[in-house]
């Protein structure tokens, strides 16, 4: 027998209930497959909403059981070291989930748009024969659904990921869905497809970019476990340029996820292409996921590096911060003026991170949850404002909207409120902890390059406000469609978080800090 | 009072316990007036005057329980009002002969005010209105006698200062009266602002504003200090009492509707300053120059509003100045402290009677005439209106100081005062109130001959000028009597005694020996004013008005160019002031800010263009940006 | 680890970049240079060339191609699992059974919407 195949093969051990959640979610995600195959028309939306809500509650459920009984205190690996079930992983799931349930509310919406965002085959010309065909027969899209289960069983895989492969194959896994995703939108087709065609082609650009660090690290330290890279850190012989440059393109795959600067090109078109939903899931959730794997690979792989690499992400940091406030003043579509402030958003987190200690970490974990909520609630009133073209996202069709529609722009305020850091709102306490834990971290500059930028973004915030409130509205004004059950619900969700983080954040900081330690 | 002694006040008990109710009744009669609205309209005057009689009533028995008192001055801590470390202010009420004889003023003349505003507001569609703010004003300025602190005081102070603001511009639609009470308003920010700064003063020396720790606690203060809180103070009391270089709103406030003139801007309102510096007898007291000040603010105001009054030919404005004046006497008397801060709050009293008489007069003539307030429209009235006649006439002896009216009882000893203080000041201030005795018999005269006697002058449109109803004439009677009987029975009855407990003497300073002798010169000067008068103006006066001849009248005819002075001491370097701010802040600070919005608009638009929507170009950034990351980590390990 | 076993198939890369260099640009320049007509046909049989693609491929073309990359890629995993299937024992059969399952929850889904109708 070849000598190869005669190695002995240790069999990993697999602990199932550690990964229920998402073992929860990618069955539920098939199982949604199988009923797009099998049921009629007419039974697959109301199964879909309910396999979707049913897979996320439960695996939320499950999560809060993990992280009750002590797997956040006492952190495993398993599945051959592939996954690390640790506090931090169990609330970037649980982050990932929540946000989630509130973006599928927003997704299952019908009320507003006749048959939902979402058209059933976005490759008919919209207003043709075939597409008027298409409405009567097929009113909307169901795969949506299973498509959002497995991008969130995806997310959730990463978030946990052990090893860079299976992190990697996690990425693909969250990547694919969300391609297909953007390409949905039954209004604005085209527009639709060139963001998804984007977003195909620079995300797989940028899995180039992981691939080839993953090949790096692996011939830095001859593995792709993160522990194996942290010892080989310390104690290889091996000229350490190779880690570095691992590690660099590493971290442009995932900041390109995260919409970092100068890997955030793709992120107004593709925000302003997709369906708003669709946006707002991947404004919250993919952003959650994208700085779990961050936060992951920063502390466990390259703790001990980090005086070396530090400045470099921090300089990243400061230009998203900067880049996208800046670029976000002169925006003139509210989607993309919202795509610009999750930039420098990102930039926000990117600095929480950088405190490379205990309260880094926490203080990410708690903003990431305060951005995803106020950001949901935010494109959730975006798909409100509408005209006969669909949505109305030129800002100058905002204008006198306070008079037109009183209580959507009263929220909307808030939200930008809250986006600009005003107390009172989650938005400023999670921007306190970030900047408070930076500091703690020694990265004054960072800080300071963060609070100017706030100033900054401020501006296009209220101009919004202004636009709103002072101006006369246009004759033909857009109207605000009343918002069917599920988006009031998704709206009073995230506006509802967005103040009770505001005065009340330790009920969720507290949380954030006892799950702020990784397993290594 | 010496100044080891403690200042220290029971608490109260028994009845006075509810002394707060004297504040709160009116208070809540206001409320309701303003908020129920129209649907008070029919209710809201009785209302209104129930509410201010019901709190006359209970002050009698405040008073005649506090009589009963040994210790004759109580506090009552009714709440914590604001607590900042170690900053703390209760609400609190002192009750002490001072407050209790101003709350009978207060109670007692409002009250009648009110019963004659009744009538005199009848005709207006916004009479619930009205009492209302008269309500309100009445609650303030019972906060302001009652507070036991500087700082309610204070608030009192700013409360009447809106009823007076609101009162004065109450006919809204006609530009003079907006203009008069927003020239109100501002002249009292100048001295509210003084009285601010001299609470920050007690505040940042002794850590509180309560009247007994700051008495207690002043005798320990450097005099610089003393002084300084003084003259602040000083400075909030002209701004009220409308005293020189404040006093240019006060004539102006005659725009409001005549009860208003009564009540508010001669019987009550602007004795606050006078009110103010008895209250802080201790820190005058200890500053002797802060006092002389006070007599000198006092002599000059007194001739000022004497002269300017005799150049007048508005019945309300002479009246106006006549306060003025009055109030100089009061300030002067305060000044000189020791036994004659009483004689000031005696002259305050009688003062309060006899100008709320006037006042009242002169609104029943113009209700009579038709709303007409020119000296030189009126003439022979004494036959139409008798009972006007009578109740003004009375007033105009009680205030030239004919014995035995109450003006003869409160401003000849002022005047005997002025005179004892001695050297070249008691010269110089004595005959500064001798001559302004003179002057207010020669105004008065004029004003009195001019309304009821001589020819008719009336304008065409009138035809039978007619007495008033009897609701005003009632009040007019009863402020007669006081004016008649006040002075006598409150020197007779021991009122100087009374009020020993607040200001520790009751010596008056005095030539005892020449008593007589002062009596016969200030009757004299007065019965010279009477004649020169009577002579010039027995037979009337010309309808228009005449060419001034002299600097002196023209002066006088110009308010002694009050308005030009603030014009040109406050209202030029205030604008200047104003533009160059703006400018600074239009081409400094907005040039700042809008050069760095342009800067970041700038920018951003720049960088716009990098976002082409091209895939290529993306996955150039990208690349561009991942090399220059890969070199720079590179760098970072290498370099 | 050592670089040194590499060196020949760098080598070799090198070498064979270089030949195809070489070829490609010396055959122009030192080749005679005679057109005509018949040299720019198509010679005697063959496709006439055009500037356009004749038509559009049916997207069907695609779709099958995709099915086929998948299930290519599910035998790719059968094979070693098939040849130590000894070693993996229950454990390999069932995660395995697992893989097959959710590849034909992917087919039925293709079968179900007509991903495998020609027409």
């Amino acid at each position: 027998m070849n000598p190869v195949l005669a190695a002995d093969i240790t069999l990993p051990h697999i602990n199932y209930g550690a990964i229920a959640p998402i073992l929860i979610l990618l069955g539920m995600a098939c199982v949604g497959v199988l009923a797009e195959a099998f049921l009629p028309r007419t039974l697959r939306y109301p199964v879909q909403v309910l396999v979707s809500l049913v897979a996320q509650v439960a695996g939320l459920a499950t999560i809060i059981g993990l992280a009750l009984s002590n797997y956040a205190k006492k952190p495993t690996l398993t599945a051959g070291d592939a996954l690390a079930v640790d506090g931090p992983g169990l609330f970037l799931q649980g982050a990932v989930l929540v946000l989630g349930i509130v973006a599928t509310l927003l997704i299952a919406e019908r009320s507003v748009e006749r048959g939902g965002a979402f058209v059933a085959q976005a490759a008919v010309t919209a207003g043709s024969e075939a597409d008027a065909e298409q409405a009567r027969r097929q009113p909307s899209q169901t795969e949506i659904f299973p498509l959002s289960l497995f991008a969130l069983g995806g997310m959730m895989l990463f978030v946990s990921a052990n090893d860079l492969l299976t992190m990697f194959v996690a990425l693909e896994v969250f990547s694919l869905p969300l391609y297909l995703m953007c390409a949905l939108a039954r209004r604005r087709r085209l527009l639709s497809q060139e963001a998804a065609v984007k977003y195909f082609l620079l995300g797989a650009f940028s899995s180039a970019f992981f691939v080839y660090g993953i090949a790096m690290l692996y011939g830095f330290a001859g593995s792709v476990k993160f522990h194996d890279i942290a010892v080989a850190a310390i104690s290889s012989g091996k000229s350490d340029l190779l880690m570095f440059i691992g590690l660099a393109m590493l971290a442009i795959g995932l900041l390109f996820k995260a919409a970092a600067v100068p890997f955030h090109v793709w992120t107004p078109d593709v925000y302003q292409g997709a369906p708003t939903p669709v946006t707002a899931l991947m404004a919250s959730c993919t952003k959650v996921a994208a700085f779990g794997g961050i936060l992951r690979i920063f502390y466990v792989a390259f703790l001990d590096s980090r005086w070396d690499w530090r400045p470099v992400i921090g300089v990243i940091a400061v230009l998203t911060m900067v880049i996208g406030a800046i670029l976000a003043v002169t925006q003139t579509d509210i989607k993309r003026l919202l795509a610009y402030s999750s930039i420098a958003n990102a930039g926000y987190v990117l600095t929480g991170v950088l405190a490379m200690q205990k309260d880094g970490i926490s203080s990410s974990l708690f903003y990431l949850v305060t951005y995803g909520f106020t950001v949901l609630a935010a494109f959730g009133l975006v798909t409100l404002v509408r005209d006969q073209d669909g949505e109305a996202t030129h800002l100058s069709r905002w204008a006198g909207l306070g008079r037109k529609a009183p209580v959507l722009a009263g929220v909307f305020t808030f939200l930008m409120l809250s986006f600009a850091g005003i107390p009172l709102t989650s938005g400023f306490t999670g921007k306190f902890a970030v900047f408070s834990a930076a500091l703690g971290g020694g990265q004054t500059t960072l800080v300071i390059f963060g609070v100017l930028s706030s100033v900054l973004l401020a501006f296009p915030y209220l101009r919004v406000v202004v636009l709103m409130y002072l101006q006369e509205p246009a004759a033909d004004a857009p109207t605000v469609a009343v918002p069917g059950a599920l988006t009031s619900a998704a709206l009073a969700i995230g506006a509802i978080v967005t103040l009770l983080l505001g005065v009340w954040p330790s009920v969720l900081l507290d949380v954030a800090n006892s799950a702020a330690q990784f397993v290594g | 009072m010496t100044l080891a002694e403690q200042v220290q006040y029971q608490s109260a008990t028994g009845a006075l316990s509810s002394v707060w109710l004297l504040i709160a009744i009116p208070l809540a009669s206001a409320a309701v007036l303003l908020l129920l609205g129209r649907k008070a309209d029919r209710w809201g005057h009785i209302l209104g005057c129930a509410s201010i009689g019901a709190s006359f009533v209970l002050g009698l028995w405040y008073f005649f329980t506090l009589r009963g008192l040994g210790h004759k001055a109580v506090s009552l801590d009714l709440f914590n009002f604001i607590q900042v470390g170690r900053f703390k202010v209760d609400w609190g009420i002192l009750y002490d002969p001072l407050s209790a004889t101003f709350v009978l003023l207060i109670t007692g003349v409002g009250f009648l005010i009110h019963v004659y505003a009744v009538g005199y507001m009848k005709e207006d569609p916004g009479r619930r209105r009205f009492f209302g703010y008269f309500n309100l004003f009445a609650s303030a300025m019972l906060l302001l006698v009652l507070g036991n602190s500087f700082l309610m005081t204070f608030i009192g102070w700013e409360g009447v200062g809106l009823a007076s603001y609101l009162l004065i511009s109450w006919y809204q639609d006609r530009p003079a009266a907006a203009t008069a009470g927003k020239k109100a308003f501002l002249m009292n920010r100048v001295g509210d602002a003084a009285f601010l700064v001299a609470m920050f003063l007690m505040f940042a020396n002794l850590g509180s504003t309560d009247f007994a720790t700051v008495f207690n606690g002043v005798g320990a203060l450097p005099h610089g200090v003393t002084l300084a809180m003084a003259l602040l103070l000083l400075a909030g009391a002209c701004g009220k009492s409308g005293q020189f270089p404040l006093q240019a709103w006060l004539p102006d406030a005659m725009e409001g509707p005549t009860p208003v003139s009564a009540l508010i801007h001669a019987a009550t309102m602007v004795t606050a300053g006078v009110y103010l510096i008895a209250r802080s007898n201790p820190i005058f007291d200890a500053t002797s120059l802060g006092q002389t000040i006070v007599v000198a603010v006092g002599a000059f105001t007194l001739l000022l509003g004497c002269v300017i009054g005799c150049a007048k030919d508005d019945i309300k404005r002479v009246l106006a100045y006549s306060t003025v004046s009055q109030i100089g006497y009061m300030f002067l008397a305060v000044g000189l402290g020791g036994g004659a801060y009483a004689l000031g709050i005696l002259h305050l009293l009688a003062h309060g009677f006899f100008k709320a008489g006037l006042f009242l007069g002169a609104g029943s003539v113009m209700h009579g005439m038709k709303d007409q307030t020119d000296l030189r429209r009126f003439g022979g009235l004494w036959r139409y209106m008798p009972v006007t006649w009578a109740t003004v006439g009375l007033g105009y002896l009680a205030i030239i100081g004919i014995p035995p009216l109450s003006g003869f009882f409160s401003k000849d000893p002022i005047i005997d005062a002025a005179f004892a203080r001695g050297g070249w000041q008691g010269w110089v201030f004595g005959l500064a109130a001798l001559l302004g005795a003179g002057l207010t018999a020669f105004y008065m005269t004029r004003l009195f001959v001019l309304t009821f006697h001589g020819k008719k002058r009336w304008t065409d449109d009138i035809e039978h000028p007619h007495e008033s109803p009897g609701v005003m004439k009632l009040p007019m009677i009863l402020l007669a009597v006081g004016s008649v009987a006040a002075g006598g029975l409150l020197v007779y009855g021991g009122f100087t005694t009374w009020l020993e407990p607040v200001f520790g003497t009751t010596e008056v300073p005095g030539h005892e020996p020449n008593r007589a002798m002062m009596i016969g010169i200030s009757l004299a000067v007065v019965l010279v004013g009477v004649a020169i008068a009577w002579l010039l103006f027995r037979r009337g006066t010309a309808l228009v008005e005449q060419p001034a001849r002299s600097p002196i009248v023209r002066a006088a005819r110009e308010n002694l160019y009050g308005d030009v002075f603030n014009e040109t001491v406050f209202e030029l370097p205030g604008k200047l002031l104003t533009r160059a701010a703006v400018f600074f802040d239009g081409k400094g600070i907005d040039g700042i800010v809008t050069g760095l919005a342009a800067i970041v608009g700038g920018s951003s638009s720049r960088l716009r263009r990098l976002q082409t929507g091209f895939v290529r170009s993306y996955a150039l950034t990208i690349l561009g940006g991942a090399l220059v990351v890969v070199a720079a980590l590179m760098a970072v390990k290498l370099g | 680890m050592s670089i040194a076993p590499y060196v020949p198939i760098a080598g070799l890369l090198v070498l064979g970049a270089l030949f195809a260099l070489f070829s490609c640009t010396i055959a122009p320049l030192v080749g005679p240079k005679r057109f005509n007509k018949a040299k720019l046909e198509a010679y005697e049989c063959g496709i006439e060339p055009a500037p356009v693609p004749a038509g559009r491929f049916p997207i069907r073309f695609y779709l099958t191609a995709m099915l086929f990359i998948v299930f290519d890629i599910e035998i790719i995993f059968l094979y070693p699992w098939a040849v130590s299937f000894d070693m993996l024992g229950t454990f390999g059969f069932v995660e395995m059974l697992l893989f097959i399952v959710t590849v034909f929850i992917a087919y039925a889904y293709v079968w179900r919407r007509g991903g495998l109708d020609w027409d």
